[in-house]
Formats: structure tokens, C-alpha cells, sequence
């Protein structure tokens, strides 16, 4: 490693490539689906209170990247990281670290909303009982205010006994949005948060992740790349493995640097 | 390399053909306006009016085209810097046109001036520049040639120079004579309308400039050290 990379990996360090402290680095990443190599070398760091954008045709990596940065594919056998992933500076890659906190600390949504087959209030009151004892009307207070930190309170406010499943499809998402929001996360992961969602129920979720980085750090993946363009500030580009391009959306959407990006985002491949 | 969805590479060719085409018809509008000035070709004159309207209509089906393509493919990267590009360009082509046609409009005034044919010597010399300007920078448009643009927008000086040497020569001419002020006030706007005609290659020089490379020329254009005079 050498010295620009060790003052980079430092955690609140300035960095040359986001502005801003960063809240997750990642660095000399490896990652194996047995002896498959489906990451290669990953460094990049995740801006604090940003939205960070993950593009690049099927099977380029992005989301393995993102179940790498709350360690979701430790569910799976077979499946290992190799390098770092600093959350705050510190490797949550390391054998030490207690994955349901990280998962606590660490959200995600998935691209079809899973809501759980209980009632909306249930749906959310869950994940907290998981790591906090809350007595009833602080549990009302926390329900309602990651209902309202969705967007979803004015909707569901007459109905928290309703199931879960009874809502639309973009209802179900940002139920979802709400109960990762209501166990108090740093970081949310989205993995194609609107793949499955119309374009008004779309248009929510993005102004609710608007809202979202301004208390948390979030990471999304993207196949719809005006979406990657409206909603993020920074702006990966991955191909076969491997992080081709990074930097502000602004300039990967008008002037990308290198040609495999401007190829795929203007449609000439992937 | 292609697009994936073949239609968009048919768009974009499309609007390289209007602007082509606009680029034909602004360069034979200065030339003809100018034929028609030095030799008070009034049937000429008219001929490149008439060209105006088709220059408008294409300006117009560029820019329709472009905002449809816009809103039908949401374009990025150097597709959508092309087409902004092709409203830039298309813009200024049209400007060109109006200007041009302004000469030719005034071919036709001093046709029964007291005519004074040295007094159009500068200005020849100024068409044949700002020809060439526009022939330059619509060559680097086609090919997207960046250092072929670059020294069109560096040469537009010249045209700023011969500017103010053709105001003096006019002024001089009116002063010897003051039956040569009308015809020389004439000649005096036609000036400005090649220099402003310089101007707008420049801007396609830089629309060349932007749409390859992403930013905007670095540099302040070049400016004569006199201070142009005010028209």
C-alpha cells in the first residue's frame, strides 16, 4: 500500500476523489463466489450524507459490491472478501465484527419490496424490538417517525393494522424504506430500489432519497441511468469486476473520461 | 461504435444533414451577398434574400428534432453534448444568414448612392476572410476536428483588425467627400456584419471544441489592442 492509499483509507481523511469526510473506504477489494473472481481490486470511498451511484451492465459487479459493504453475502456459502471495507475506520470485514449490529448500522432495500406478512406497525416495530426494549408509546413515536422519515405516514396513518402486503407496490418499497430508517442506520444500501415500482411511485422514492442523505450516507444500484444521473452525487462505473470510472455525477454524466463509460451510458453496449 | 438502438444514430445523422445543409447555404448567402455589394447586383441581391427562408426552416427542424431526440432517448455524455452542439450551431448559422442578408439588402439601397468602388476593396477582403472563417469551422464541425476549430477562433482577430482599418478607410473617404456618406454608412454596417459573422464561426469553434472534449475553451478570445470602434 502505498502512502496516497494510506492517507486516503484514513477515515475522515480529505480525499482527492469525493469531497468531504468518508464515511465508508473501500480498498484493494476482492471478492469470490467460490473460485470465481467477481470483484477486482475496488477502491473507492462513499462520501458521508451523499448518494453514491453504482451503474454498469448485468454481472459487472455492483451489486456484489453492495452485499459486500453490510456483508450480506456471509448468508451464503462459498462466497469470501478479501481487503478492506472501512465503516468510520473500521474493517467490517474482520471476523470480529458482530454482523446484525453491522446490518443495524448498515441498511438495505431491496429491488422488490419484502415487506413481512404482519401489519404495517409490525413491519417496522420488528427490526427495533431486534436491538432496542422500547415500552409502547415510545415504539408509537419511532413507528410513526420512520413512517414520516418514508413518506408514508399521511397514507397508512388509519390503517398501521392493516397487513403489510395489502399495500401498492410502492407503498410496500417505501414500507421497506421505513423499516430499514427505523432502526436508526448510517449507511442504506439500495439495490434497483424502482426496477419493480411505476413511474409516479418512482418519482417518491427519489425524492425521498433526496431527503435521505441529508441524515445518512447511501448507496444505490441502478440499471436506469437518468435515474443515477437525478438522484446521486457521485457516480460509479463498474465493468466485468472492475471499477472503470468514479467521480461526480455531473461530470460522468456530460463528460466521462473514459470510453467503456461514455459507450455505456450512451447506449453503445451493455 | 454504434448505438445499440439504431434509430438514435439515424437521429443524429439527420441532424448532421440539416446542419450541413444550413452550413452550405450560409457560406453562398456572405459570398453572393458580397458578389452583389462590389458589383450593385441587385437581381443577386434578391436571390440571396430568398435563400433566408429556407435557412429559418432548417434552423427550425434542427432544433424540433433535437428536442424531440432529447426527450424520445434522454441522451448523455458526448450524444447529448452533440445535440445541444447541433441547437448552438444551428443558432449561429442562422444568425450568419440574417447578417448576410442584411448586405444583400443593402446591395440594393446604394444601388442609387454615389457609388465610390475603392470604398469596397476592404470589405471584399473581409468576406473572403469571414468565408473562409465559416468554411474552417464547418469543416472542423464535420469532423470534429478540435485544433482545425481552435485556429478559427484564434484567426478571428484578423477580422477584428481589418474591422477597424476598414473604419478608418471609410471614415477617410467620407471625409474627402461628403457625397461618399451615405454609401460609406452602408458599407460601414456591411463591416460590422462580416466581423459579427466572425464571431459566430467562433462560437462554433467553441461548440466544436465543447462537444468533443466536455469543457469550454480555456482561454479569453483574442482581442485587438485598439479598441474597436462602436457600431
Amino acid at each position: 500500500m502505498n502512502m496516497e492509499m494510506q492517507t486516503a483509507a484514513a477515515p475522515g481523511a480529505p480525499n482527492t476523489a469525493i469531497q468531504g469526510r468518508a464515511k465508508v473506504v473501500v480498498r484493494k477489494l476482492d471478492f469470490f463466489y467460490g473460485e470465481s473472481k467477481a470483484l477486482k481490486n475496488i477502491n473507492i470511498d462513499l462520501a458521508e450524507r451523499s448518494v453514491t451511484a453504482f451503474i454498469g451492465p448485468s454481472g459487472c459487479g455492483k451489486s456484489t459490491l453492495l452485499r459486500v459493504l453490510n456483508r450480506m453475502y456471509d448468508l451464503y456459502p462459498g462466497q469470501r472478501a478479501v481487503g478492506e471495507v472501512l465503516l468510520d475506520g473500521e474493517n467490517i470485514l474482520s471476523p470480529k465484527v458482530d454482523v446484525n449490529l453491522l446490518r443495524a448500522r448498515v441498511g438495505m432495500v431491496f429491488q422488490k419490496p419484502t415487506p413481512f406478512p404482519m401489519s404495517i406497525y409490525d413491519n417496522i416495530a420488528f427490526g427495533i424490538r431486534l436491538y432496542e426494549n422500547l415500552p409502547k408509546s415510545e415504539m408509537d413515536g419511532r413507528v410513526e417517525t420512520a413512517l414520516k422519515g418514508a413518506a408514508l405516514w399521511g397514507e397508512v396513518k388509519d390503517k398501521l393494522d392493516a397487513s403489510g402486503l395489502s399495500l401498492s407496490g410502492g407503498q410496500q418499497q417505501r414500507l421497506c424504506i421505513a423499516r430499514s430508517v427505523a432502526i436508526k442506520p448510517e449507511v442504506i444500501l439500495f439495490d434497483e430500489p424502482c426496477s419493480a415500482l411505476d413511474p409516479i411511485s418512482t418519482a417518491k422514492i427519489e425524492e425521498l432519497i433526496d431527503e435521505l442523505k441529508e441524515k445518512y450516507t447511501i448507496a444505490i444500484v441502478t440499471h436506469n441511468m437518468q435515474q443515477a444521473g437525478r438522484v446521486s452525487d457521485y457516480t460509479a462505473f463498474m465493468y466485468l469486476g472492475e471499477l472503470i470510472e468514479f467521480g461526480e455525477t455531473t461530470r460522468m454524466f456530460t463528460s466521462p473520461v473514459e470510453q467503456r463509460t461514455q459507450d455505456y451510458i450512451t447506449g453503445r453496449f451493455g | 461504435m454504434e448505438h445499440t438502438v439504431k434509430s438514435f444514430d439515424k437521429d443524429l445523422e439527420a441532424l448532421g444533414r440539416r446542419i450541413a445543409e444550413m452550413g452550405g447555404i450560409a457560406e453562398k448567402m456572405i459570398s453572393d451577398a458580397t458578389d452583389a455589394l462590389a458589383g450593385l447586383d441587385i437581381d443577386l441581391a434578391r436571390a440571396t434574400i430568398a435563400l433566408d427562408p429556407r435557412l429559418d426552416a432548417l434552423q427550425r427542424e434542427v432544433e424540433e428534432n433535437a428536442i424531440l431526440t432529447i426527450a424520445r432517448r434522454q441522451p448523455l455524455a458526448v450524444d447529448l453534448r452533440e445535440i445541444v452542439g447541433a441547437i448552438r450551431v444551428a443558432g449561429d448559422l442562422e444568425r450568419v444568414g440574417d447578417l448576410a442578408k442584411n448586405i444583400a439588402k443593402r446591395a440594393i439601397k446604394i444601388g442609387a448612392e454615389h457609388h465610390l468602388e475603392r470604398a469596397t476593396i476592404g470589405l471584399r477582403h473581409m468576406q473572403e476572410i469571414a468565408s473562409l472563417q465559416m468554411k474552417d469551422v464547418l469543416d472542423a464541425y464535420a469532423a470534429r476536428d478540435v485544433e482545425r476549430a481552435q485556429a478559427v477562433w484564434k484567426r478571428d482577430v484578423d477580422l477584428d483588425l481589418l474591422d477597424d482599418s476598414v473604419f478608418r478607410d471609410l471614415l477617410t473617404f467620407m471625409m474627402e467627400d461628403p457625397r461618399n456618406i451615405s454609401f460609406c454608412t452602408h458599407l460601414l454596417f456591411c463591416s460590422k456584419n462580416f466581423e459579427r459573422i466572425g464571431d459566430h464561426a467562433t462560437n462554433i469553434a467553441e461548440t466544436v471544441f465543447y462537444i468533443v472534449t466536455g469543457a469550454t475553451m480555456p482561454t479569453e478570445r483574442p482581442r485587438p489592442s485598439s479598441t474597436p470602434p462602436a457600431a
